[in-house]
């Protein structure tokens, strides 16, 4: 059923001063909302919990694209729509700018933040596996200061994050160190457009001339209760020869540390296969 | 309930509402202006699509506290009316069968004023993917890629905003 709209109460604070100094006096009392393409579908749809927002969908100061010789960072209001258009994303981080392309129709793209992408939390989020592999680090600020720590510590179970009831996503920052690494992505739904994944895996490695890993990074999506590296699947390919031997370990490894469930959009079972199917599609791609 | 300040096709107005009413519900309830269409109500389906600033966007995503000052443009204010009724967008939806049971239509042309202004001369895929948000259950969208291919050809003319 449709929701009340007169039982919910959104405040605009013009700053984001303003904005933090609302979350630290009353902590827990203010929902933010960005560009609503998740909490205003739950309000269409009447099962909005939060019944007060504070929207920061307007303020500047969270949308930028800072660009460095080392690294770039992303201001968490930054639209995947913005995310596409930036040159130096879609050079030195291909998979970030392909996980923005499929995230929704470009309407939900020109709302959609990279900030609401991550705090949301769903483990079938699209940008998280990119951001995982490209080593993302996130920055938080409350009215108490900012704290920065590695985006693979932000996830603490399902839907649960280090996010304090007064602070905010400020921006994400990625190392630019992965120009020799080989990548790959693929999103599996139910559709080619506008699905949900039912899983996705990215991944960057490095290979010598003799088709030895010499470093590897797989994050993927739905295979646990939150974003997720694959560590164990890493490991079995870390410093080993690609051949059909490591390939097939790698395969047994990712299955074995998958933890995929049955829901709407799939089952453990498929989620599992076909995420290992995806590695071995990467794999194989690194010996051609 | 407060009062909110925007731009609609061009003429400066003021609503109070609820600041989470969607802009979709003020557009059609407040405003009169029911070109906007509510298909799924959670951004899968484009009938609400509007531009706002430019940008498309679904009208039932947006709550309309966050068009405080904001230049949306509807369906209704698509066409110049002082020189030709319909806009040459919708002129070639009417002309290539684009349109069917109508529900889909405003969103659609929005959509495709926000492709061409990207993308002038897009290729098929870019149509597709442009549109990619916006379902049609009648036409089975060929026609509407014909519509679109012959609007690109034929010289854009700005909305009001």
């Amino acid at each position: 059923m449709r929701s009340n709209v007169s039982e919910f109460e959104l405040i605009q604070p013009a700053t984001l001063p303003a904005a933090l100094e609302a979350l630290a006096t009353d902590p827990g009392r203010y929902t933010p909302i960005a560009g609503g393409t998740e909490l205003m579908v739950a309000l269409s749809a009447g099962r909005l919990a939060p019944k007060h927002l504070l929207s920061i969908n307007h303020l500047q100061e969270l949308r930028f694209i800072d660009v460095t010789a080392n690294a770039i960072t992303l201001g968490a209001g930054t639209t995947f729509t913005d995310i596409r258009k930036n040159s130096i994303i879609a050079s030195d981080f291909p998979l970030l700018a392909q996980a923005a392309g499929w995230t929704g129709s470009i309407a939900n793209q020109n709302r959609g933040t990279l900030g609401g992408n991550i705090v949301n939390a769903s483990p079938a989020a699209d940008s998280p596996p990119a951001l995982l592999v490209y080593d993302a680090s996130v920055t938080l600020v409350s009215a108490r200061g900012a704290r920065t720590l590695p985006y693979s510590d932000f996830h603490l179970s399902y839907k649960k994050t280090v996010l304090a009831p007064d602070e905010l996503l400020f921006s994400i920052t990625l190392p630019r160190r992965f120009a020799g690494y080989r990548s790959y992505i693929r999103k599996v739904g139910t559709r080619n457009a506008q699905a949900i994944s039912k899983v996705a895996l990215a991944g960057l490695a490095l290979l010598d001339e003799q088709h030895v890993i010499t470093d590897l990074r797989l994050g993927a999506a739905s295979l646990r209760e939150t974003p997720t590296r694959c560590t164990a699947a890493e490991q079995a390919l870390l410093n080993q020869p690609l051949n059909e031997v490591t390939i097939a370990a790698a395969r047994a490894a990712l299955i074995t540390e998958a933890r995929p469930i049955d829901d709407i959009r799939s089952t453990a079972k498929y989620r599992a296969a076909v995420a290992a199917n995806l590695l071995e599609e990467f794999l194989r791609g690194l010996l051609r | 309930m407060r009062a909110i300040s925007l731009t609609v096709n061009g003429r400066q107005t003021s609503v109070t509402a609820a600041p989470m009413k969607r802009l979709l519900d003020v557009l059609r309830e407040d405003l009169q202006l029911t070109g906007a269409k509510e298909g799924c109500g959670e951004g899968e389906c484009g009938s609400c699509s509007v531009l706002m600033n430019g940008e498309l966007v679904n009208s039932c995503l947006v709550p309309i506290l966050q068009c405080e000052g904001a230049a949306i443009t509807t369906i209704e204010g698509l066409a110049p009316e002082a020189t030709a009724p319909l806009h040459p967008i919708q002129q070639c939806f009417l002309e290539h069968g684009g349109a069917q049971c109508g529900i889909c239509t405003p969103g659609m042309i929005l959509a495709t004023h926000h492709l061409l202004d990207k993308h002038p001369h897009p290729t098929l895929a870019q149509i597709q993917e442009g549109l990619a948000g916006n379902l049609c259950r009648c036409t089975g969208y060929m026609r509407i890629f014909e519509a679109v291919q012959q609007a690109a050809d034929t010289a854009p003319v700005a909305p009001r905003t």
